[in-house]
C-alpha cells in the first residue's frame, strides 16, 4: 500500500533541498574559516575562498593562556569521561533501588529527583560556588566532575528508574534462588541488562557536560585549566569580527562531538528517542 | 539514629550472605512488602549528593532572594522588596515577556517543523536515515558554538544582507542583531534551528509505533491525508508530543548561552531573558539578592508550566 511512487521521489528531493538549506550555516562556517585575513574583507560571504588557507587553524591550536585550546580539549575529555562514570555508577544503583523498593519513601524520593531535574541551576549557583570554594573544589577537574555528577544525577536516575520499571524481576529472582548475593545480583545480572539505559545516560550526560559553558565558566574561572567552550569563549573574546579565526576555533570545538555523532549516529538517535519515550 | 543502625546490620548481612547464600531467598521473602532486591542504603550517596547540590544550594539561594546580599559581606533580610523591584522594573518585565515568547514560540515552531519533517521521512523514503542524521546534526553541537555561526550570518556584512543586496532588496538589509525590533526574532531562528532535529527524532520514534495496518485501513475506508493524520497518526503520537513539548518548554525558559553569544541581551535589553538577567544581577552587578529573587521567579514559572504540561497531556482521554 505505501509503495515508492513518483510522489515519494518528489518528497525525497524536496526533503533534500530542505536539508541542504537547513545546513547552510555549515557552508559559511567552513568556507569562512578557510579564508585568509585579507580575503574575509575582499570576497563575498557567499563565495568560497580562492585557495584554502589553513593558517587560522594553526593559530587556534597554538594559542596559549586561558584560550589554550589543546589543554581545553584534554580537560573537556577528562571532565566529560569522569562525569559519565560517576553518573553511571551512582545513577544506576540509585535508580535500581528506588524503582525496586516497595517502601513508601521510594515514591517520595523519586519525586525529589524529578523536581530536581527542572529546578533552574542559577538559583543555587552562588551558594554552590561558595561551598565548592570552601572545599577546595574550584579550579580543578575533580571539582567539576563532582559538580556535574550531582547536577545531572536526577536525570540519570530518572532514566534508569524508568528503565527498571519496564523490566521484570525474573532474572533477579532466579539469581536469588541460585544463591547470588544482592551485590552479585546487581553487578553480574542487573548491570549488564541495563546497557540500553547506560547508553542513553552516556549520550545525554556526555553531550550536556561536553557542551556546557555556564558552569565551567564560573567554577574554573580565573584558572588556566579551562574546558573547551570556555577556551573558545576567551579566544573569541579577544577577536573583533575576525570571522575566519573565530570559525576556525568553532570548527575545532565541533569536530570531536560531530565525529562521534556521525560515527555512532544510530546509537545517539536511539538514545534520545528511546530514553525519552518512557 | 535508627537509620544508621539498620544500615550497619544490613551491611553485616551482606558480607555474611556471600558465604551463607542458601538462606538468602527465605530471608528476603520473609521480610515481605519491603525491599526485595538491593539494599535501600545503596541509594544514600545519590540522595545525599542531589539534596546537597540541588536542594540545599537552591534553598540557600532562595533564602537570599529575601535579602539585600551583594555576594560578599553582611546583608539584611528585606522581605519582598526584591520582588517588588522586579515587577516595577521594565527591563525585568521585558525579560519575563521575552522568556515566555522565546520558550513558547520556539517550542511551537520547532515542534511543528520537527513533526512535518518526521512525517516526510516516515516510511518508504530511500535516504531517510541519512536525512535524519543531517537534520539532527545541530542538536549535538554546543549552543555557544552554533550561536557564533548565526552571529556571522546575521552580521551587517554577513551572508543574509549580502544576499538581499544581490537580489536588489537593499531595503530589507538591516543590522539584524542590533535592531531592537528584529533581534528577538534572530534569537528565535537560532533556537528553532537547534531544537527542530530533537523534536523530529522524538516524533519519528512516536510515528514508528503507529501500526501501518491502521493507517492502511483508514486509507481504504476513504480517509484523506489530513483525516488520516488527525484521527489516526496524531492520537498515536500523543506521548511523543507531550515529551517533546515539556522538555522544549523547560529548556526554552532557561535559555542563556545562545543569547550571551548572539546579543548579550541587547540592543537596549530587547533580547534580555530571565536567565541572562539572573546572571547579570547576581554575578556582574553584585546584586545577588535581586538575582536570586529573579531566579526564584524563573523556578516558579518553570515548575508551573511543567506541571500544567503534564496534566494536559496525561489526562487527555481519547476524544
Amino acid at each position: 500500500m505505501f509503495r515508492y511512487t513518483k510522489l515519494t521521489l518528489l518528497r525525497e528531493i524536496g526533503l533534500w533541498a530542505l536539508a541542504l538549506t537547513f545546513l547552510a550555516p555549515f557552508y559559511f562556517l567552513v568556507t569562512t574559516a578557510l579564508k585568509s585575513d585579507a580575503e574575509i574583507y575582499t570576497t563575498s560571504p557567499l563565495a568560497p575562498p580562492s585557495s584554502p588557507d589553513f593558517s587560522n587553524f594553526t593559530a587556534v591550536l597554538t594559542a596559549s593562556g586561558n584560550s589554550n585550546v589543546v589543554l581545553g580539549l584534554v580537560n573537556s575529555v577528562i571532565i566529560t569521561a569522569g562525569s559519565i562514570v560517576g553518573l553511571i555508577a551512582l545513577g544506576s544503583i540509585t535508580g535500581y533501588v528506588i524503582s525496586r523498593s516497595t517502601k513508601r519513601w521510594s515514591k517520595g524520593v523519586y519525586y525529589l529527583f524529578l523536581i530536581a531535574i527542572i529546578l533552574p541551576g542559577q538559583l543555587g549557583a552562588v551558594p554552590l560556588y561558595m561551598g565548592a570554594r570552601t572545599l577546595g573544589l574550584t579550579g580543578s577537574a575533580w571539582g567539576l566532575i563532582v559538580l556535574y555528577t550531582g547536577m545531572l544525577l536526577p536525570l540519570s536516575i530518572f532514566l534508569y528508574a524508568n528503565f527498571f520499571r519496564g523490566l521484570g524481576t525474573d532474572y533477579e529472582e532466579a539469581a536469588t534462588i541460585d544463591g547470588a548475593s544482592k551485590t552479585q545480583i546487581f553487578s553480574k545480572v542487573v548491570f549488564p541488562m541495563m546497557a540500553p539505559a547506560t547508553g542513553t545516560v552516556t549520550i545525554f550526560a556526555g553531550l550536556i557536560v561536553w557542551n556546557d559553558f555556564f558552569t565551567s565558566l564560573i567554577f574554573l574561572g580565573g584558572s588556566s585549566n579551562q574546558t573547551l567552550p570556555v577556551a573558545m569563549y576567551y579566544f573569541i573574546g579577544s577577536l573583533v569580527s575576525q570571522w575566519n579565526s573565530i570559525f576556525a576555533i568553532v570548527i575545532v570545538s565541533m569536530i570531536p562531538i560531530l565525529a562521534l555523532f556521525l560515527f555512532a549516529q544510530k546509537r545517539f538517535i536511539q538514545g534520545f528517542s528511546g530514553g525519552l519515550k518512557g | 539514629m535508627t537509620a544508621t543502625m539498620q544500615s550497619k546490620t544490613e551491611a553485616a548481612d551482606a558480607s555474611r550472605r556471600g558465604r551463607r547464600a542458601p538462606g538468602t531467598a527465605r530471608k528476603v521473602r520473609s521480610r515481605g512488602g519491603s525491599l526485595q532486591f538491593g539494599h535501600w542504603w545503596w541509594a544514600l550517596p545519590g540522595i545525599a549528593l542531589v539534596i546537597a547540590i540541588h536542594y540545599v544550594a537552591t534553598g540557600i539561594g532562595g533564602y537570599f532572594a529575601f535579602t539585600n546580599w551583594t555576594g560578599i559581606g553582611s546583608f539584611k533580610v528585606v522581605g519582598l522588596a526584591n520582588f517588588e523591584a522586579i515587577f516595577k522594573d521594565p527591563t525585568k518585565l521585558g525579560a519575563l515577556m521575552n522568556t515566555l515568547f522565546l520558550a513558547f514560540s520556539s517550542v511551537f515552531i520547532g515542534n511543528v517543523a520537527g513533526l512535518v519533517i518526521a512525517l516526510g521521512l516516515n516510511r518508504v523514503l530511500k535516504t531517510r536515515y541519512i536525512l535524519r542524521t543531517l537534520f539532527f546534526m545541530p542538536v549535538v553541537l554546543s549552543p555557544l558554538a552554533t550561536a557564533y555561526i548565526w552571529k556571522y550570518i546575521f552580521d551587517f556584512d554577513g551572508p543574509i544582507n549580502v544576499f538581499l543586496r544581490s537580489i536588489g532588496a537593499e531595503d530589507l538589509a538591516k543590522p539584524w542583531l542590533a535592531d531592537p525590533q528584529w533581534a528577538i526574532w534572530t534569537v528565535l531562528v537560532v533556537l528553532v534551528w537547534g531544537s527542530t532535529g530533537f523534536a523530529m527524532v522524538i516524533f519519528m520514534a512516536g510515528l514508528a509505533s503507529v501500526p501501518v495496518e491502521i493507517e492502511e485501513a483508514a486509507a481504504i475506508d476513504g480517509a484523506n491525508l489530513w483525516q488520516r493524520f488527525w484521527n489516526v497518526t496524531l492520537p498515536g503520537i500523543r506521548p511523543a508530543v507531550a515529551i517533546a513539548t515539556t522538555l522544549g518548554i523547560v529548556q526554552g525558559l532557561r535559555v542563556f548561552d545562545p543569547i550571551m553569544a548572539l546579543t548579550g541581551g541587547g540592543p537596549a535589553g530587547a533580547t534580555e531573558t530571565l536567565a541572562t538577567q539572573v546572571y547579570k544581577q547576581a554575578f556582574a552587578l553584585g546584586n545577588f539578592g535581586g538575582g536570586a529573587a529573579l531566579a526564584l521567579v524563573l523556578a516558579v514559572i518553570i515548575l508551573f508550566f511543567a506541571v500544567i504540561q503534564q496534566r494536559l497531556t496525561r489526562s487527555n482521554p481519547e476524544d
